[in-house]
């Protein structure tokens, strides 16, 4: 960058914009430019401090990239487990709280706070060591591998976080609906499931996919507990290298880039459907 | 089903209701006879809406008696939905389902609820839109309509239950004035084929042309009550005088 395209004599920063969209092209936006030129400026100012007989940061990290990728693709399957698991329980949760029966509505309240206000990593503490590593199922022995405790142990949040998001749902809508339904002599549980939670599930959608962002990014707490997804990998790339200190920058913005890759369209499709929804409603 | 002519269809006895200590209603008592068009009018805040919506049992009663079809409504033992298979209803704010068209929205609750054909109720539907007006508006969805419309479809939606009696709670104050005629039109030809109404409502005109009786509410207690030409010009209670003074 030894001329610019900007003939100014003042003392100004420059704005970079122009010249980076040229480089990348129309259709990338600026916003994935971010961190690529952090990654890239990042390793090209680190990598020249190492000596010559190694490969650059670049090079390294590139030798690595396909574990790398691999190990975010299981935090990716085990994101999409745990949210399965998480919005199936938390969707029987989510219509216990509105039961009418005080029992049923009670307990789910609590389980829905009890892991709705406990941190992510003690319950996944709570998983890795309080679940067995297999479990006997009518005489089968069915293993129960770390990273399925890990899923399981992820589940758990997300399952109090649908929960909560299905009632905060079905309270959300007009008390009409309801008054509509039962003066047209529907059961209760047909005015839920053919009035209430049909015209809920749109309202639903975008808090879920928030969650499920959060869930994504929550996932490299696996690492702690020695799943081999993306972190762990890393930290072991890192071992391999001998602990360069030049590369843990480009190692860690790497990662980061690729959840952020992942996650920015989830986030930004939220807050499309947020409006569109918002209008119609 | 049918109901004779010689008891009332809708007997209210004393009834008290209180929303924790606002006392709503302090002792009504009115009766309606099958086929009959009855208009209770009042101020804001009178009761009015609170007592109709007690007859198909979406609020409770403290004390008194409700008898619909000479069945208790203030019984906890009692059948809620078999009552309100015989009193439909229809809300100031239509209360249309959004994501269901005009016509699921009619054919609905006789398929769901009543166990009806499916061919059958559509047909039952279609017919019904026709009567009110919207036989081009099948496919439309609640948002995609007027006011007006809505409130049609919400009075066909009651219809297709065939019920005995049907409640109208305010039906036009939340309509613009141009759609309000085309509402009252509807309810106006329904008793004319004999439904039985129980109206809460404003429209003063409307009232004096098609009920048969009227009541007028104040503070929670039936104040006055009669024919509408009676009503409307020999009122006797002050407070109905001074209502009525403000409104015609």
């Amino acid at each position: 960058m030894k001329c610019h395209p900007y003939k100014t004599d003042l003392p100004v920063m420059l704005p970079y914009k122009p010249i980076e969209t040229e480089n990348f092209g129309s259709t990338i936006k600026l916003w994935y430019a971010v961190p690529i030129v952090a990654l890239i400026l990042g390793t090209s100012a680190i990598a020249q401090s190492g000596s010559d007989i190694r490969l650059g940061a670049v090079q390294t990290l590139m030798r690595w990239m396909p574990l790398l990728l691999q190990g975010f693709i299981f935090n990716v399957l085990i994101s999409v487990m745990a949210m399965a698991i998480g919005t199936g329980l938390g969707a029987a949760l989510g219509i216990g709280q509105l039961s009418l029966n005080r029992l049923v509505r009670s307990s789910s309240w609590l389980l829905t706070q009890f892991f709705r206000n406990a941190p992510w990593l003690v319950l996944l503490f709570f998983a890795m060591f309080l679940l067995p590593f297999e479990v006997n199922i009518f005489g089968i022995i069915v293993p129960l591998p770390d990273w399925v405790k890990a899923t399981i142990g992820l589940a758990l949040p997300v399952m109090a976080n649908v929960s909560e998001i299905i009632r905060g749902a079905v309270l959300s809508l007009p008390s009409g609906q309801w008054e509509a339904a039962e003066s047209l002599a529907y059961s209760r549980r047909q005015t839920l499931w053919l009035i209430i939670l049909p015209q809920c599930l749109k309202r639903m959608l975008p808090p879920w996919m928030n969650l499920y962002a959060i869930l994504t990014m929550a996932t490299v707490l696996a690492s702690i507990v020695g799943v081999s997804e993306v972190m762990t990998l890393t930290g072991e790339a890192l071992a391999a290298e001998g602990g360069r200190p030049d590369l843990l920058a480009p190692f860690y913005a790497f990662v980061l880039l690729i959840f952020f890759v992942y996650c920015y369209p989830i986030a930004r499709l939220t807050v499309r459907l947020e409006r569109k929804f918002s209008v119609i409603n | 089903m049918s109901w004779n002519d010689t008891e009332p269809m809708v007997s209210i006895r004393d009834v008290y209701k209180s929303f924790g200590t606002l006392e709503v209603l302090k002792g009504i008592s009115l009766d309606v006879m099958k086929g009959e068009v009855i208009c209770i009018i009042g101020p804001s805040g009178s009761g009015k809406s609170t007592l109709i919506r007690c007859i198909n049992g979406l609020n409770d009663i403290q004390a008194g008696s409700i008898l619909v079809e000479g069945q208790e409504v203030n019984d906890p033992e009692l059948d809620k939905l078999e009552l309100r298979k015989k009193v439909g209803m229809v809300f100031q704010q239509y209360n249309l389902f959004p994501h269901k068209t005009a016509l699921e929205n009619v054919m609905m609750a006789p398929i769901r609820v009543l166990k009806h054909d499916k061919e059958i109720a559509k047909k039952a539907a279609i017919e019904l839109l026709c009567k009110v007006g919207l036989e081009d508006k099948e496919k439309a969805y609640p948002g995609e309509m007027s006011g007006g419309q809505q409130q049609r479809v919400a009075i066909a939606r009651s219809l297709a239950m065939n019920p005995d009696v049907i409640l109208f709670d305010e039906v036009t104050a939340a309509l613009d004035p141009e759609t309000v005629n085309e509402v009252l039109l509807t309810i106006k030809r329904l008793a004319e084929d004999g439904m039985t109404c129980i109206l809460v409502t404003h429209e003063m005109g409307f009232a004096r042309e098609v009920a048969d009786h009227i009541y007028f509410t104040d503070g929670g207690l039936i104040v006055e009550h009669g024919n509408p030409k009676n009503f409307f010009e020999n009122a006797k209670d002050p407070r109905t005088k001074e209502f009525l003074s403000q409104i015609l």
